[in-house]
C-alpha cells in the first residue's frame, strides 16, 4: 500500500456518521488516494441498508443488510471506529473528539449524522415499551418487546409509519396505525389516494385511525397501556411505536456555531459546505435551500458533490427529485413530483376503480404538454414512464389521460428509445441512460454486467425493470442475442423446452431431438429433457425411452460415491420414524455392511452399496414399508420438521403432521433442481424453515409461508410470501408456486436464484399466485393434482421389473464384482480404501445370497 | 444369460463374443469383462473391464472403451451419459463429467485418455477384438 512518508503527507478527512450517505461518501472519496479517511460511527456497527430495514423482520439479518465490512474498509485504506460518537469540534485547531475521549485531526470534516425519529412529547409517553424505528438496535428492541406483547400501535401514518406497521404485523401482533392528519401518507399522496390506501391497508388486517391526536398515555386495563385521544376515544395496546417524523442530527452544528436553519438542519451551499469552509454536511442532517431531503438518493448526490469539491473539481448540488415508488404491506404506491397539484395552473386527470382498489392521478401543466406529477395506488405499472415524462420534460401525447386509463390496446407507450441519453434511469446512483450505454460500449455483455459496472439498481431496486429494458434495447440494437440455449443441441431455454413438450404433447427425447434439436444430445440436455418429461407426464423414469436420459444417480436410483458405489436413502417423512423401522435400517446396514450416518437432512443414509447390491437392499427396505427418498433426484428431498405443538411446550401448530402431509404430497415431483421444505411449530424456528425452498412457520392463526430460502453455497433466507394461512390455502399456494417454478425455472436453478431472477420479484410472484394475474392457477393446480395422483415409488417399480433389474448386473458377461471397490475399517464402520491402501486382488466371486434373492 | 468364454488357449487377438445384441441398451452403456485365461490376465491377475455403448443414430452405432475413469479413479464410465460434442460421440464421466471421445478415447478437457477397442455386431452377437 502506501509508504509511511506518503501517509504522513496525506490530507486528513474525518467523516462523522457512517449511515448510508456517510458510507457512500467514503466509497467515492477512497477512489482518490491522496487523502487519509477516518470514519467515526456512533452506532455499534458499520454502515447498513436503512432503506431495507424492514426486511429484517422477514428474515434478513444484520449481515445481510450490511453495506460494508471492516475488511472492505481495510482494503480501501479507510480507518474507522464504531461506538465513537463525536461530541466536540474544535474548529480552530481542526480537531474532533469522541464521547470516549479520542481526538482526531482533520483537514476537511464531513458531517453525515443523518436524523433521528421525532417522539412527540405526549404525557405518559416515556414508558418501557415505547419504541422508535430507525436502527438495527431499534429493531432488536421491537422484536424483544413484541415477544411479550399482543397488540401494537404505530403513531404516525406516513411512509415510515406504514412500514413500521407492516413490521409489527409480521411480528404477529394485532396492529393499529394512529394518524393525526385526516389521511395516510399526506406528504406523498392526495386525499383520494389516501382514502383508497386506507381501505387497502385495512383489508390487510391493520386498523387505521385517522384524525386522532393522542393527548395522554396511561396504564391500560386489558393491555399494558391506554392511548387517550382528544376526541374522547381510547385505544389499548402493549407496544407503542413512534413514527411521527424525523429531525436532523444537527446538535454538533448547534453547539459549535455552524449555521442552522430556523427549524433545524445544518445549512449548506451548492457545494455542500457549511458556514465553515472546511466542514461539509451531507445527507439527512443537511439543509439545502431550506429543504431537508429524507431520501437516500439526494444524499448520495450530496456525497458525490462534496467529494468532487474536495478534489477541486467543479460540482453542484441543485436539488433532487422526491418521487417514490414502494410497496407498503403489499399495496403498490407511487408518488411523482408535484403530487398535490400545487403548481400554478396545474390540471389533473384522475382514474379511480374502487372494486379493484386502483387509484391513479396525473398532474399536467396548464397547456397539457408537460407532466408535473402523479399519484398511483394499487397499480404502479406506469410509474417508470410517467417519471421519465416528468424528469425529461418529454412532450405529452395528445390525450394525456390515455397514460393512466386501462384501455389496453391503444395506450401510448413510452419506448426506452424515446428517452434522451441524459435521462436518469437509476436515481439512487444517479445513472443515466448514457451511462448504461457507455458501460455496454466498455464491454458489458449482460444486464447483470451493466448493473455491476454502473451500480444501477443496487439502491432501492425500484429501477430494475427499466435498467433491464434500456440495456436489452441497447443489446438488441447491436445485434447481441441474449442467449439462453441450454447446450449445443437445443437452441432453447429450459422453460421453452417445457412449453414445447407440453404444447406439442411430446413424450420422448427422440421425438424432441428430431423435431427441435440436433446431434445426439449430451449430459446437459438429456437430464433436462428427462426432468421436463417427468414433470409433464410423470412416467416411471426408468421406462425404456427415458432410461438413457437420466444421470447415473437417477438411473441407479442412488447417489454415486467417489469409488463408484452408491448411497441408499429411504424417505423418512418429516424425520419421524418408528423404532421398528429404525431397527430394519440397522439390520439392513449390518447385513450388507454399509456405512451408516444421520444426514444433514434429518434422515439416515447407508453408504457403500455396489450396483448389484442395490436391488436386494431396496427389496428388504420396500418390504419393511420404506420408499425411495429421492436423494438422487432433482425433486423433493426432505421436509424437515420440529415436533411442534404435539410435544413442544411452545408449539402453536402441529408442524409434524403438516410436514409429513406435505412430504407425501410432493414426493417424486421432478423440478429444475432439488427442493427442500422446512416446517416449524413456532417462531423459534427449530426446523430452520427460512433456509429452505419452501419454509412454513406456525403462527397463532395458521401458517406463515416463506419462499426461496437456500442453504448450500450461497445461503439465502426465504421471502415472507403470505401470513396466517389456513391448511387448505397453504397447500393451494404451495401447489401453484412449485408448479410455476417447475415450468419456468432454469436448469439447475434453485428457487432462491429463481426468485432473485424473477422479473418483478416477490411482488410479481404474489400477484401470480394469490391474484392469478396470469390466469394460470387453474392449470397449475390441475397439473399438480395429476402429478400427485400418479406418484409411484421408483424403487418398488424397479424391483418388480426384471427388465429394469438387468441394469444392476455388474457385468453383462460375468457375475464377478468390481475388485477396485475396497473398504477399510474406521470407527467400527467401513470407508473407501484410499489409493495406497488398495490391494491388487482378483475379482471376488459375488456372494450368491444376494444374487439369488433378486433373481427370485 | 449367455456367457461365452473362449475355450482354446491362445495369445493371438481375435473377435470374441461378449454378449447378445439384445443385451445392449439403446443410447446407453453396459459393462463387460474381457475374460482371459490365466496366462493372459494382466499382472494383477485381473480381467479388463470395458464399457460398451450402443448409439444407433451415430456413425459407428456401437463403441467399446475402457471402463476405468482415470480422473475419478473408479470403474464407472459405462454409467455415464452419452451424446456428442461438436459431432464427436462422447461419454461424460458420471463422477466429474469430463467427456471422453468414444472414437479415440481422448478426454476433451484434460490430458488423459482411455483405451478403445474394436467392436462389431455379427449375427446378433456383440464381438470385441482382443
Ligand atoms: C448426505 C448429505 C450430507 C450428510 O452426510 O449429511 C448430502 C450429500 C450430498 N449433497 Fe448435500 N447432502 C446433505 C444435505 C444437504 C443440506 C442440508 C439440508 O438439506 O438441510 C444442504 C444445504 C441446504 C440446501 O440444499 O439449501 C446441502 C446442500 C448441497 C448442495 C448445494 C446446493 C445449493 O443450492 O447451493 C449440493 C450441490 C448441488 O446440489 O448442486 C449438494 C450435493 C450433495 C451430493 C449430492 C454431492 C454429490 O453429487 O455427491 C452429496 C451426495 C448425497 C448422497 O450420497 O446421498 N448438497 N446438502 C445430506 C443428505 C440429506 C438428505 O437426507 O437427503
Ligand atoms: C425504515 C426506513 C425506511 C426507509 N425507506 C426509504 C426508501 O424507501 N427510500 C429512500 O430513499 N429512503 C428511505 N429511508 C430514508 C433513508 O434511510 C435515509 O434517507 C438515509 O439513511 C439517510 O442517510 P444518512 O447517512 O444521511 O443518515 P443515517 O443513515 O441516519 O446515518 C447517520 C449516522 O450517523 C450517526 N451519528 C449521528 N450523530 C453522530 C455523532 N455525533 N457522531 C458519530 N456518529 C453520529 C448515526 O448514529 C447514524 O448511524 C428510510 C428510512 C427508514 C428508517
Ligand atoms: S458438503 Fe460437500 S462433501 Fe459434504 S456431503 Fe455435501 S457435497 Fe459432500
Ligand atoms: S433507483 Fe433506486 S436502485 Fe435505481
Amino acid at each position: 500500500m502506501n509508504s509511511d512518508k506518503q501517509l504522513m503527507s496525506k490530507a486528513k478527512i474525518v467523516v462523522v456518521g457512517n449511515g448510508m450517505v456517510g458510507h457512500h461518501f467514503v466509497e467515492e472519496m477512497a477512489k482518490n488516494s491522496d487523502y487519509q479517511i477516518t470514519v467515526l460511527s456512533a452506532e455499534s456497527r458499520l454502515a447498513y441498508d436503512r432503506v431495507y430495514l424492514s426486511s429484517y423482520f422477514s428474515g434478513k439479518t444484520a449481515d445481510d443488510l450490511a453495506l460494508t465490512t471492516p475488511e472492505h474498509y481495510d482494503d480501501l485504506g479507510v480507518l474507522f471506529k464504531t461506538n465513537a460518537k463525536v461530541t466536540n469540534i474544535d474548529k480552530s485547531a481542526k480537531v474532533v473528539t469522541t464521547e470516549g475521549g479520542d481526538s482526531f485531526e482533520y483537514d476537511k470534516l464531513i458531517l453525515a449524522t443523518g436524523s433521528y425519529p421525532f417522539v412527540p412529547p405526549i404525557p405518559g409517553g416515556d414508558v418501557e415499551h415505547s419504541l422508535v424505528y430507525r436502527t438495527i438496535d431499534d429493531l432488536e428492541a421491537i422484536q424483544a418487546s413484541a415477544n411479550v406483547s399482543k397488540v401494537g400501535v404505530v403513531i404516525g401514518g406516513g411512509l415510515l409509519g406504514l412500514e413500521a406497521a407492516k413490521a409489527v404485523k409480521e411480528l404477529g401482533l394485532e396492529t393499529h396505525v394512529v394518524e393525526f392528519a385526516p389521511q395516510l401518507m399526506a406528504v406523498q399522496v392526495d386525499g383520494g389516494g389516501g382514502r383508497l390506501l386506507k381501505t387497502k391497508i385495512e383489508e390487510l388486517g391493520v386498523q387505521v385511525h385517522t384524525s386522532k391526536a393522542t393527548n395522554e398515555i396511561v396504564a391500560g386495563d386489558k393491555h399494558r397501556y391506554k392511548l387517550c385521544f382528544s376526541d374522547g376515544t381510547e385505544l389499548e395496546t402493549d407496544l407503542i411505536l413512534f413514527s411521527a417524523g424525523i429531525r436532523p442530527y444537527d446538535n454538533l452544528a448547534r453547539e459549535f456555531d455552524l449555521e442552522i436553519g430556523t427549524r433545524g438542519g445544518i445549512v449548506i451551499d451548492n457545494q455542500c459546505k457549511t458556514s465553515d469552509a472546511d466542514i461539509y454536511a451531507i445527507g439527512e442532517c443537511a439543509l439545502w435551500n431550506n429543504f431537508i431531503y429524507g431520501l437516500v438518493a439526494p444524499g448520495y448526490n450530496m456525497a458525490k458533490v462534496a467529494v468532487k469539491d474536495i478534489c477541486g473539481e467543479a460540482a453542484e448540488f441543485t436539488g433532487a427529485d422526491m418521487s417514490t415508488k414502494l410497496k407498503l404491506m403489499g399495496v403498490e404506491v407511487g408518488s411523482i413530483g408535484d403530487a398535490h397539484g400545487k403548481t400554478a395552473g396545474a390540471l389533473t386527470y384522475t382514474y379511480e376503480n374502487q372494486p379493484e382498489g386502483v387509484y391513479k392521478k396525473i398532474v399536467v401543466s396548464s397547456d397539457k404538454t408537460k407532466m408535473l406529477g402523479a399519484v398511483l395506488i394499487g397499480d404502479t405499472a406506469e410509474y417508470d414512464s410517467l417519471l421519465q415524462y416528468m424528469l425529461n420534460a418529454i412532450d405529452l401525447p395528445e390525450a394525456p389521460e390515455g397514460l393512466i386509463l386501462p384501455m389496453a390496446g391503444d395506450k401510448p407507450t413510452l419506448g426506452v428509445d424515446a428517452l434522451p441519453d441524459t435521462a436518469t434511469i437509476c436515481s439512487c446512483h444517479n445513472v443515466t441512460k448514457g451511462d448504461i450505454i457507455a458501460s455496454i460500449d466498455a464491454g458489458a455483455m449482460t444486464v447483470s454486467d451493466v448493473k455491476s459496472c454502473t451500480k444501477a439498481g443496487s439502491g432501492c431496486g425500484g429501477c430494475a425493470a427499466l435498467v433491464k429494458s434500456v440495456a436489452d434495447n441497447e443489446f438488441e440494437k447491436r445485434g447481441v442475442e441474449v442467449k439462453k440455449d441450454i447446450c449445443e443441441h437445443f437452441a432453447y431455454s429450459r422453460k421453452e423446452l417445457f412449453d414445447i413438450v407440453s404444447v406439442e404433447k411430446i413424450k420422448t427425447f427422440d421425438e424432441l431431438l428430431s423435431s427441435h434439436g440436433r446431434g445426439l444430445g449430451c449430459e446437459i440436455c438429456k437430464p433436462v429433457a428427462g426432468s421436463v418429461l417427468a414433470s409433464v407426464w410423470n412416467d416411471y423414469i426408468l421406462k425404456k425411452p427415458h432410461l438413457s436420459l437420466q444421470d447415473t444417480n437417477d438411473t441407479y436410483l442412488g447417489n454415486m460415491q467417489k469409488d463408484g458405489t452408491y448411497s441408499v436413502v429411504p424417505r423418512i417423512a418429516g424425520g419421524e420414524i418408528t423404532p421398528d423401522k429404525l431397527i430394519v435400517l440397522g439390520e439392513v446396514a449390518k447385513k450388507y455392511n454399509l456405512y451408516t450416518k444421520i444426514t444433514g437432512g434429518a434422515r439416515v443414509d447407508l453408504f457403500g452399496a455396489r450396483v448389484e447390491q442395490l436391488p436386494p437392499i431396496w427389496k428388504e427396505l420396500v418390504d419393511a414399508g420404506f420408499e425411495t427418498g429421492h436423494a438422487y433426484g432433482k425433486s423433493l428431498r426432505t421436509v424437515k420438521s420440529c415436533v411442534g405443538s404435539t410435544w413442544c411446550r411452545y408449539g402453536v401448530q402441529d408442524s409434524m403432521t403438516m410436514a409429513i402431509d406435505l412430504e407425501h404430497r410432493y414426493k417424486g415431483l421432478r423440478a429444475p433442481h432439488k427442493i427442500k421444505f422446512g416446517v416449524s411449530g413456532c417462531t423459534r424456528e427449530c426446523a430452520e424453515a427460512q433456509g429452505k425452498d419452501i419454509g412454513i412457520i406456525a403462527t397463532e392463526n395458521g401458517w406463515n409461508l416463506f419462499v426461496g430460502g437456500n442453504g448450500g453455497m450461497k445461503p439465502r433466507h426465504g421471502d415472507l410470501f403470505a401470513t396466517d394461512l389456513d391448511d387448505e390455502t397453504l397447500v393451494k399456494y404451495v401447489d401453484r408456486i412449485l408448479m410455476f417454478y417447475v415450468q419456468t425455472g432454469d436448469r439447475l436453478q434453485r428457487t432462491s436464484v429463481w426468485m432473485d431472477n424473477l422479473e418483478g420479484g416477490l411482488a410479481y410472484l404474489q400477484d401470480v399466485i394469490m391474484k392469478d394475474s396470469l390466469g394460470i392457477n387453474a392449470v397449475l393446480e390441475e397439473q399438480m393434482t395429476a402429478i400427485v395422483g400418479s406418484y409411484q415409488c421408483e424403487w418398488k417399480t424397479t424391483i418388480e421389473d426384471p427388465e429394469a433389474l438387468k441394469r444392476f448386473k455388474p457385468f453383462v458377461n460375468s457375475d464377478k464384482v468390481d475388485s477396485n471397490i475396497q473398504f477399510v475399517t474406521e470407527r467400527e464402520q467401513i470407508r473407501p480404501a484410499r489409493g495406497q491402501e488398495k490391494i491388487a486382488v482378483k475379482l471376488i466371486e459375488m456372494t450368491k445370497v444376494e444374487a439369488e434373492e433378486v433373481e427370485a | 444369460m449367455s456367457l461365452s468364454k473362449e475355450t482354446q488357449v491362445t495369445t493371438d487377438k481375435s473377435w470374441r463374443t461378449i454378449c447378445n445384441a439384445s443385451d445392449l441398451v439403446k443410447d446407453s452403456g453396459i459393462s463387460a469383462l474381457l475374460l482371459k485365461d490365466g496366462s493372459e490376465a494382466n499382472s494383477a491377475g485381473e480381467d479388463e473391464q470395458i464399457a460398451i455403448f450402443h448409439i444407433p443414430n451415430s456413425e459407428e452405432k456401437i463403441y467399446a472403451v475402457g471402463n476405468y475413469d482415470p480422473i475419478g479413479k473408479a470403474n464407472v464410465l459405462y454409467r455415464g451419459l452419452v451424446g456428442c460434442i461438436d459431432d464427436e460421440p462422447v461419454v461424460a464421466s458420471p463422477l466429474y463429467k469430463q467427456h471422453f471421445s468414444l472414437k479415440t478415447g481422448d478426454c476433451l478437457q484434460e490430458e488423459q485418455s482411455i483405451a478403445v477397442y474394436d467392436i462389431r455386431i455379427e449375427n446378433e452377437q456383440v464381438q470385441v477384438f482382443y
